[in-house]
C-alpha cells in the first residue's frame, strides 16, 4: 500500500542532513510551514543552503533556522521584509551568504528543476547588476541571461488538505511555491491541515499531484507567523 | 533643494491620473506603495482585473479586520480579499502571466527614471543596504506597459527624473508614462514630454526639479 502519512514532525523531517538544499515554501507567512521549520530546528542539521522568497520574521519559522546558525547561504528575491532583523544583522556581519535571485527567474529556477531542465535564457535581469558574470545571448533581437534551474534534497511544504497518496490542494495564496517546490526536491515533505481519505479530493481540483509528494505531516491547526511575532514569541524558547 | 511633495497633485489625485489612463478590460498589475492606490479611482464602468503576482487573478478591495485571512494576501503582504472569478494559481504560472507578456499595464514606484526610460526601484546599492528584488525586474521585462508613480524629487529635493540613473537598473528602457505630483511625462524616443501639468506648475518649475532636458507637446497636438 502506497502510505506517505508520517506520524510526527520528527520523523518528517529526520532524513535532513548537513549541508543539504532545502526548499521552503511560502510567501511571507502565508504557506510558511512553521511546524516543519520548527522541526528542523530541532533535529538540528547544518550548512542548510535554504531556497525560499524571503527570510522569515521575529524569531520563529525561517528567521529562527537561520539565528540557530544552521544556514549557511539563503536563496531569494526579498530579504529585506517587515519584522526581519536576524538574516540583515547576520549578512551585515559577513555570516551568511545571499544568491539574490529575482522572483519570477526564481520560480522559473525551480519549476525547470523539477521538470528536467537544466538551465533557460531570459531577458529578467539583462543590463540590471544581477545578470554579472551571466552568460548572455540574442534571442529574436533580445538580449537574454542564462539561468540554470535549482533541484533541493528536500522542499518543505504546507498544504491546506492531502491525502496519503501526496496529492495536494491549497488555500488561496498560500499555494505560492509549494506545487514547483514539490516538483524540484528529491524528498518533498508537506504539512497538511487535514489528511482526507483517497478519492475524497476531486481528480479535476488536485494542484499537487502526489507523484511529487514523498511524506505527508498533519497539522491541524497551524500557527500564525504574525501572531507569533505580536507575542514576541521565540523558537527555540 | 526645495521638496516639492508639498507642491502640485496629492498621491491621491496622482493615483487618480493613473486610473484614468487604465481602459477597461485591462489585466493589471499594481506595485506596493503609491500605485496600490491606482485601483480606487478607476472609473466603475470600466472593467479591470488586478494580478498579484504572489499567486492571485482578481483581487478584490482589503477586508473587514474581523474577515482577514493571513494566508490572503497581496505581493506587499496584506491581506486582500478575492472578487467573484478569481483564481489562485502558483508561483511559476504567476510570473508566465508576467513574463510572457500577458499582463497589459504594471504601475511601478520608482526610485529613479532615466531620459531613456530607465528604472532604478530595488536598491541604492549603498553599502550596508539589504538588496531585495521581489518581482520588479520580471515586471519590467514581460509586461506590455510600465507605468510609474513616484514623487517629482527625492525627499531632499533632488531630481528623481534623471539623465542617467546612478543607482543599480531594474531595467533598461522599460518605462513608458511617468506621473508625478507636479506633471505626467511619456517617455519618447526623442525624450521626455510633459503632456500634463500640475495645477499651478509651470513647465519651467518642473524643469528646474527635474535633470533631463523637458519637452513640451505642441499645443493642439494630443
Amino acid at each position: 500500500m502506497i502510505d506517505k502519512k508520517v506520524s510526527s514532525l520528527e520523523r518528517a523531517v529526520s532524513e535532513i542532513f548537513d549541508g543539504s538544499t532545502v526548499m521552503i515554501g511560502g510567501f511571507g507567512e502565508a504557506g510558511s510551514p512553521i511546524e516543519l521549520i520548527h522541526a528542523l530546528i530541532d533535529k538540528g542539521a547544518k550548512d542548510l543552503t535554504v531556497v525560499s522568497n524571503n527570510t522569515g520574521s521575529g524569531h520563529i519559522g525561517l528567521a529562527a533556522l537561520i539565528e540557530n546558525k544552521q544556514v549557511k547561504k539563503m536563496v531569494c528575491s526579498f530579504p529585506r521584509t517587515a519584522n526581519s532583523m536576524v538574516f540583515p544583522e547576520l549578512y551585515r556581519a559577513g555570516e551568511i551568504e545571499l544568491e539574490l535571485v529575482p522572483q519570477g527567474t526564481l520560480a522559473e529556477r525551480i519549476r525547470a528543476g523539477g521538470a528536467g531542465i537544466p538551465a533557460f535564457f531570459t531577458p529578467t535581469s539583462v543590463n540590471t547588476p544581477l545578470a554579472d558574470g551571466k552568460e548572455s545571448r540574442i534571442i529574436n533581437g533580445v538580449e537574454n541571461v542564462l539561468e540554470y534551474a535549482i533541484k533541493a534534497d528536500y522542499s518543505l511544504v504546507k498544504c491546506h488538505k492531502a491525502d496519503r497518496y501526496g496529492n495536494l490542494i491549497y488555500h488561496t495564496t498560500a499555494r505560492n511555491f509549494g506545487p514547483i517546490m514539490c516538483s524540484a526536491a528529491n524528498v518533498s515533505i508537506v504539512q497538511t491541515k487535514k489528511i482526507v481519505e483517497v478519492g475524497e479530493l476531486n481528480p479535476e481540483e488536485i494542484i499537487t499531484p502526489g507523484i511529487f509528494v514523498k511524506k505527508v505531516v498533519e497539522i491541524t491547526n497551524p500557527a500564525h507567523e504574525s501572531e507569533l511575532v505580536a507575542n514576541q514569541i521565540k523558537y527555540p524558547c | 533643494m526645495l521638496d516639492t511633495k508639498q507642491i502640485g497633485w496629492s498621491r491621491e489625485e496622482m493615483a487618480q491620473k493613473v486610473g484614468l489612463d487604465i481602459p477597461g478590460g485591462s489585466y493589471v498589475n499594481l506595485g506596493i506603495g503609491i500605485p496600490e492606490l491606482v485601483a480606487d479611482f478607476v472609473p466603475n464602468d470600466r472593467e479591470v482585473i488586478y494580478q498579484t503576482e504572489n499567486g492571485l487573478l482578481g483581487m478584490g478591495k482589503a477586508p473587514l479586520k474581523e474577515d482577514e485571512d493571513r494566508e490572503l494576501v497581496n505581493a506587499g503582504k496584506k491581506c486582500i480579499t478575492a472578487i467573484s472569478g478569481a483564481s489562485y494559481f502558483h508561483h511559476a504560472d504567476s510570473f508566465a502571466m508576467i513574463r510572457g507578456g500577458h499582463i497589459d499595464i504594471c504601475v511601478l514606484g520608482a526610485m529613479q527614471v532615466s531620459k531613456n526610460g530607465d528604472l532604478a526601484n530595488w536598491n541604492t546599492g549603498a553599502k550596508d543596504s539589504i538588496p531585495s528584488v521581489g518581482g520588479a525586474m520580471d515586471l519590467v521585462a514581460g509586461v506590455k506597459r510600465i507605468f510609474v508613480i513616484t514623487q517629482h524629487t527625492t525627499k531632499k529635493g533632488l531630481p528623481k527624473i534623471i539623465n542617467d540613473c546612478t543607482f543599480p537598473l531594474t531595467g533598461k528602457n522599460v518605462v513608458e508614462r511617468i506621473y508625478t505630483n507636479l506633471a505626467i511625462i511619456d517617455v519618447k524616443e526623442d525624450g521626455l514630454f510633459i503632456i500634463e501639468l500640475a495645477p499651478n506648475v509651470d513647465f519651467d518649475f518642473v524643469q528646474r526639479h527635474t535633470e533631463a532636458t523637458l519637452f513640451q507637446y505642441e499645443k493642439n497636438k494630443h
